[in-house]
C-alpha cells in the first residue's frame, strides 16, 4: 500500500463572487502532521471546506490530487471513501439520527455490500474509541449533534475520525471552544492515529494544541495563501511573538483576503 | 359543480343487506335514513383542497362471508401485517369487511373486555353499541361521507373496556380490501372509567381496481381512562379515501393517544379530531404522511378544547415528491371556559420534487384569555449543509437523503406501539420514498 498523499497546487477558491484562497499551495504525505496557523480571516477555513466539496466554495482555478486521482473532481461521499476527512468547526445537526446508527452507515458505506462491519465489532469499537475520548456512552444513542454542547460535538467530531479511520484528516479549529482537559484526550486520539499511513493537517489559531501534538511543518496563512513555512520552532515564536514580525518581514499591511 | 352521486343502492337494497346479516332494528332504521340523507347533503369541505370530483360513487358493494381460517391460510402480504402466528393472539383480520382470522385472550373475556368484529358487535352487544355507535364524535348526517358510511357499513371492530380494566396486550386489527370492493369500516372504541387500551390497526389494498374506502373511527374515553390508537393506512393509487378519525375525550383526565401513519397512494382525505370535554384531559396526536405519484391529500388535525386544563399536541410531518400535492391543516381550538388549557401544534413538511406541493397550516382560535397556545409551521427541502456534513463521511447521496427523511419522520415512527407493525411502517416508508 503506497503512502496517502494529498497534493495541493495553486488553489483559487470563491465564495459568491469572492475570492478567498489566491494561489494556495501544500503537500501532505503518510505520517506527517502539518499545522496551518494564521489570524482570522485569512482562509484557513475555506481551505478545509473547499478540500473536502463544501457545496458553497467554487473552485476557480488550480490542482488537488489525493493519491495522485483528481479531488476536485470527486464527489463530496467519493473523497470521504477515498480517504479524506474534515472534522468541522461547525458540524450540522440532524434531528432523528442516532449517532451510532449514522457512523455505522458511514462505516459501511466504504466496505463492500455483503461485507458490513458486524454489529458486535462495531459496538466494541466504537466503547473503545468512546472511552479514548472519554465520551459518555449516552452519546451513542443521542441524535447526531442535537443539543451536544460546542465541545461535545469536536469530541463526536474526534470520535469519527477514530472509527472511519481516513488516509488524511483536516482538523478545522479543532481546538475552539475546548477546555484544556478537553484539549488532551482529544489530542491523545489524534495521537493513537498516528502512523505512515495517516497525515493530518490541523487549522487552528492557537500554539496550545500543538503542545500536544507535535507538528512536523507548522504554515503561517495570510492573504489566502502560505506565507511562511518552517518546523515546530515556528509555532512556538508565534505563540510568544504573535503574527506582527512576519507581516513586518514580508512588508504585509492587511493579513485577511480582503475586499 | 359537483360529479353526478347517484349510487345503485336504494332503500330495499340497504333494507336486506342489514337483514341478511341479522342486525338489529336500529341499525336498519339508520342504514335507510342515512341513504336517503346522502342524497341533500354535501360532501365533507376540507379546507384548501376540492374532493367534488374524486371517485365517491364507484365501487362495489357486496356481501362477504366471514370465515375462521387458519394462520396458513393468510395470503403472504396479510402475514406479514399480522407477524409471526405465536405472537398473533389479540388480533382481527377483515377481507372487504368479513372476519377470516381472530384471535382474542380468554382473559381478556374473563375481565369483561369486548373485542370482536362490528358484525357480531351489534347482535351481541346492541344496547351499547348503539349508546355510541355514531352518537357523538362523528355522526351520520355530518356530511355525505358520513351518511354513506352510516347506510353502507360492511367491517370493522367494536373495543369495549370496562370500568379500571387495564389491558396490556395491544389490541390489532387489519383490513384488507381487496378487488373493487367499497370498505365501509368503522371501529368503536368505549374506554370505561380509569381503564386503558392500546389498539392498532392497517389498512391494506390487494389487488385493488377503482373504488372507495370510507372509514370512520370513534374513540370515547371515561374519567382516567388512556386510550392508544396507532394506524398505519396503505391503500393503493386505485383507492379514494375518506378517514375520520375521532375521539370524544368526555372524562376528567382521561387521555387519547394517536400515532397515525398516513401512507395511502391514492387520493385522500382525513379528518383527525379530538374533542377534549373533560376537565384536565389529554390529546396527543402525532402523524406523518408521504406523498407520491399524482395523488392529492388532505391531512386536517382538530383539537377541540372545552375542558379546564385541557392539554392538546398536534405533531405533523410529512414528505412530499414527485408530483404529489398534499395540505396539512392543524388547528388548535379552545373554546371560552375552557381556563389553563394548553395547545400546541407542529407542522413540517419536507419537499423532495420542484413539482411537489406541500402546505402546512397552523391555525390557533381562541376563546379564552386565559391559555397557553404555540405553533410552528415549516416547509422546506433538505438541507444541504446536512447533506455535505452525512456525505463528507462517505455517505452517498441517496443512504444521505435516506437518514435524514427517516431522522424527519422518526418523532412519529417511533411512537407506534406494537414492534412488528412499526418495522412495517418503516418498510411502507422505504418503499414509498425509493
Amino acid at each position: 500500500m503506497t503512502a496517502p498523499n494529498l497534493k495541493v497546487e495553486d488553489l483559487h477558491v470563491s465564495i459568491e463572487e469572492k475570492e478567498i484562497l489566491k494561489g494556495f499551495g501544500i503537500e501532505v504525505n503518510g505520517g506527517e502532521i502539518h499545522a496551518i496557523m494564521g489570524p482570522n480571516g485569512t482562509g484557513k477555513s475555506t481551505l478545509a471546506s473547499a478540500l473536502m466539496g463544501h457545496p458553497k466554495y467554487e473552485v476557480t482555478s488550480g490542482k488537488a490530487t489525493f493519491n495522485g486521482e483528481d479531488l476536485l473532481d470527486m464527489e463530496v461521499d467519493e473523497r470521504a471513501r477515498a480517504g479524506l476527512f474534515l472534522a468541522m468547526q461547525y458540524p450540522s445537526e440532524i434531528s432523528g439520527v442516532t449517532n451510532a446508527d449514522f457512523i455505522r452507515s458511514a462505516i459501511n458505506a466504504k466496505r463492500e455490500e455483503g461485507d458490513e462491519i458486524s454489529l458486535m465489532k462495531f459496538i466494541r469499537k466504537m466503547d473503545d474509541k468512546m472511552n479514548t475520548l472519554d465520551m459518555d456512552q449516552a452519546f451513542q444513542h443521542r441524535y447526531l449533534n442535537e443539543g451536544f454542547s460546542g465541545g461535545e460535538k469536536k469530541r463526536n467530531e474526534i470520535l469519527q475520525l477514530l472509527m472511519l479511520e481516513p488516509k488524511i484528516a483536516i482538523l478545522d479549529e479543532i481546538d475552539s471552544g475546548l477546555d484544556i482537559d478537553a484539549l488532551k484526550v482529544v489530542a491523545e486520539g489524534i495521537n493513537d492515529m498516528r502512523s505512515d499511513d495517516f497525515g493530518c493537517l490541523i487549522i487552528t489559531h492557537y500554539q496550545r494544541l500543538l503542545n500536544y501534538i507535535k507538528p512536523d511543518k507548522v504554515h503561517v496563512m495570510m492573504q489566502g495563501r502560505i506565507v511562511k513555512s518552517g518546523g515546530p520552532e515556528l509555532a512556538e515564536r508565534l505563540e510568544a511573538e504573535g503574527y506582527d514580525w512576519i507581516k513586518e518581514e514580508l512588508g504585509i499591511e492587511d493579513e485577511t483576503v480582503g475586499e | 359543480m359537483s360529479v353526478d352521486t347517484k349510487l345503485p343502492f336504494d332503500q330495499e337494497y340497504v333494507t336486506n343487506f342489514s337483514k341478511d346479516r341479522q342486525e338489529p332494528e336500529w341499525l336498519t332504521n339508520l342504514r335507510v335514513s342515512s341513504l336517503e340523507r346522502a342524497e341533500a347533503i354535501d360532501l365533507p369541505k376540507p379546507d384548501k383542497t376540492n374532493i367534488t370530483k374524486w371517485n365517491f360513487s364507484s365501487f362495489d358493494h357486496e356481501k362477504a362471508t366471514s370465515s375462521d381460517t387458519t394462520y396458513d391460510a393468510l395470503s403472504e402480504k396479510v402475514r406479514e401485517l399480522v407477524g409471526k402466528e405465536e405472537n398473533a393472539n389479540t388480533i382481527l383480520v377483515q377481507e372487504n369487511g368479513a372476519t377470516v382470522f381472530a384471535r382474542t385472550e380468554e382473559d381478556l373475556q374473563n375481565q369483561g373486555v369486548i373485542f370482536t368484529d362490528i358484525h357480531t358487535a351489534v347482535q351481541e352487544h346492541s344496547d351499547l353499541v348503539e349508546k355510541y355507535f355514531m352518537s357523538e364524535a362523528v355522526t351520520a348526517d355530518e356530511n355525505r361521507l358520513t351518511a354513506l358510511h352510516a347506510a353502507l357499513l360492511n367491517g370493522g371492530t367494536f373495543i369495549y373496556v370496562p370500568k379500571n380494566v387495564e389491558v396490556k396486550v395491544p389490541l390489532q386489527a387489519i383490513y384488507v380490501q381487496k378487488g373493487a370492493a367499497g370498505l365501509f369500516n368503522h371501529v368503536l372504541i368505549v374506554a370505561e372509567a380509569n381503564s386503558s387500551v392500546t389498539y392498532i390497526e392497517n389498512y391494506a389494498s390487494e389487488n385493488a381496481s377503482e373504488t372507495v374506502a370510507n372509514i370512520v373511527a370513534e374513540v370515547y374515553a371515561a374519567d382516567g381512562a388512556t386510550v392508544n390508537f396507532g394506524a398505519v393506512d396503505n391503500f393503493s393509487e386505485e383507492v379514494t379515501t375518506y378517514v375520520n378519525r375521532r375521539a370524544q375525550v368526555m372524562g376528567r383526565d382521561a387521555k387519547v393517544y394517536w400515532s397515525l401513519g398516513q401512507m395511502n397512494d391514492g387520493n385522500t382525505v382525513s379528518d383527525n379530531t379530538t374533542y377534549l370535554v373533560g376537565e384536565g384531559s389529554y390529546a396527543d396526536t402525532k402523524t406523518v404522511s408521504i406523498g407520491r405519484g399524482k395523488q392529492t391529500q388532505n391531512f386536517t388535525t382538530l383539537i377541540k378544547h372545552y375542558g379546564k386544563n385541557s392539554d392538546g399536541q398536534i405533531l405533523k410531518h410529512g414528505v412530499m415528491k414527485d408530483s404529489a400535492t398534499a395540505i396539512f391543516n392543524g388547528i388548535s381550538k379552545i373554546e371560552h371556559g375552557a381556563t389553563k388549557s394548553n395547545g400546541e401544534q407542529t407542522e413540517r413538511v419536507l419537499m423532495l420534487s420542484e413539482k411537489a406541493r406541500g402546505d402546512a397550516n397552523p391555525i390557533l382560535l381562541i376563546d379564552e384569555d386565559d391559555v397557553t397556545a404555540g405553533h410552528a409551521a415549516s416547509v422546506g427541502k433538505i438541507d444541504p449543509l446536512q447533506m455535505f456534513y452525512l456525505m463528507s463521511r462517505g455517505i452517498s447521496r441517496k443512504e444521505a437523503e435516506r437518514l435524514i427523511i427517516h431522522g424527519f419522520l422518526g418523532p412519529v415512527v417511533n411512537e407506534i406501539p406494537i414492534e412488528s407493525v412499526k418495522e412495517q411502517l418503516i418498510e411502507v416508508i422505504e418503499r414509498k420514498v425509493y
